[in-house]
């Protein structure tokens, strides 16, 4: 196995991507795809851990987070169906409909 | 020695097609490039011994949620939303959250360099072929620690699937 801080700065520089894109990004399914990118990051860390202390827990947790983006997906590719056939539109800064 | 290379490859592959995934500006070729990532990311899973989570992000992951944002991205049509303009205008913005998180978590992890597992090689870690095999040593912790968590993540799938069936239905 490799130093843990290397799968640590992999890890961070993933997470960052995905928050440049999450906050930069005007398409919704980019920003969706982004938080993917995010979570992802994060199961790297858990599974370095889990192989560094021998346990695996964290590879356990790591599946809960990858039941849990396939939900978010679902759930998230469902209302920007259901926006874009009433708005036609994917952008995030024109989904102004709860704004007073 | 070919672990290491193993690991900068894949590790290589992964943050440029991350980059590449937030910078291009059509849809479809930033969910290819997440699908890259993805994979490259199983690489390194695979490089760290856990077989099973290999497998279940190339086929959960590549070969289903990546394949429901296809098909989501080929249903909102394309061609309009390509040449419209994909980024918010706040760059300093978006400069400033990326810097602030970087160096945060970067002067976290320089902190606690002289902790064990960080910065130094590893004595704790097993070597690889005193593993238990991967699945079966998963599926104990699973299925002994973990199974309440496991039952209320299945109620969660079917809640979700409930949801997203509820919200892309049409209305009549």
């Amino acid at each position: 196995m490799m130093p843990a801080g290397h799968y640590l700065f992999l890890s961070l520089a993933l997470f960052l991507i995905g928050v440049i894109g999450v906050v930069s990004r005007r398409n919704v399914i980019v920003v969706l795809m982004s938080i993917e990118l995010i979570l992802n990051a994060v199961n790297i860390n858990l599974v370095a851990f889990s192989r560094l202390f021998g346990d695996v827990s964290g590879q356990v947790f790591a599946l809960f987070i990858i039941a849990d983006a396939a939900a978010e997906a679902a759930v998230g590719l469902g209302i920007i169906i259901a926006f874009f056939r009433n708005r036609e539109t994917v952008l995030a800064d024109e989904m102004d409909l709860l704004k007073w | 020695m070919l672990n290491s290379i193993i690991f900068y490859v894949f590790a290589s592959v992964a943050i440029l097609s991350a980059a590449l995934m937030v910078t291009r500006r059509n849809a479809m070729h930033s969910a290819v490039f997440l699908i890259t990532t993805l994979l490259a990311t199983a690489g390194i899973f695979l490089q760290l011994r856990a077989e099973f989570l290999f497998i279940a992000q190339v086929i959960l992951y590549v070969g289903g949620i990546m394949v429901l944002f296809i098909f989501v991205i080929m249903l909102v049509s394309l061609d309009t939303a390509v040449h419209q303009m994909q980024f918010a205008r706040r760059k300093w913005v978006v400069l400033f959250i990326a810097l602030a998180l970087g160096f945060e978590v970067g002067f976290a992890l320089w902190s606690t360099r002289g902790m064990p597992g960080h910065g130094l090689p590893v004595q704790m870690a097993a070597p690889a072929d005193k593993l238990p095999p991967n699945s079966e040593a998963l599926a104990g912790t699973l299925f002994h620690s973990y199974l309440l968590p496991f039952e209320i993540a299945s109620v969660l799938l079917l809640v979700a699937m409930v949801g997203a069936v509820v919200m892309a239905k049409k209305r009549t």
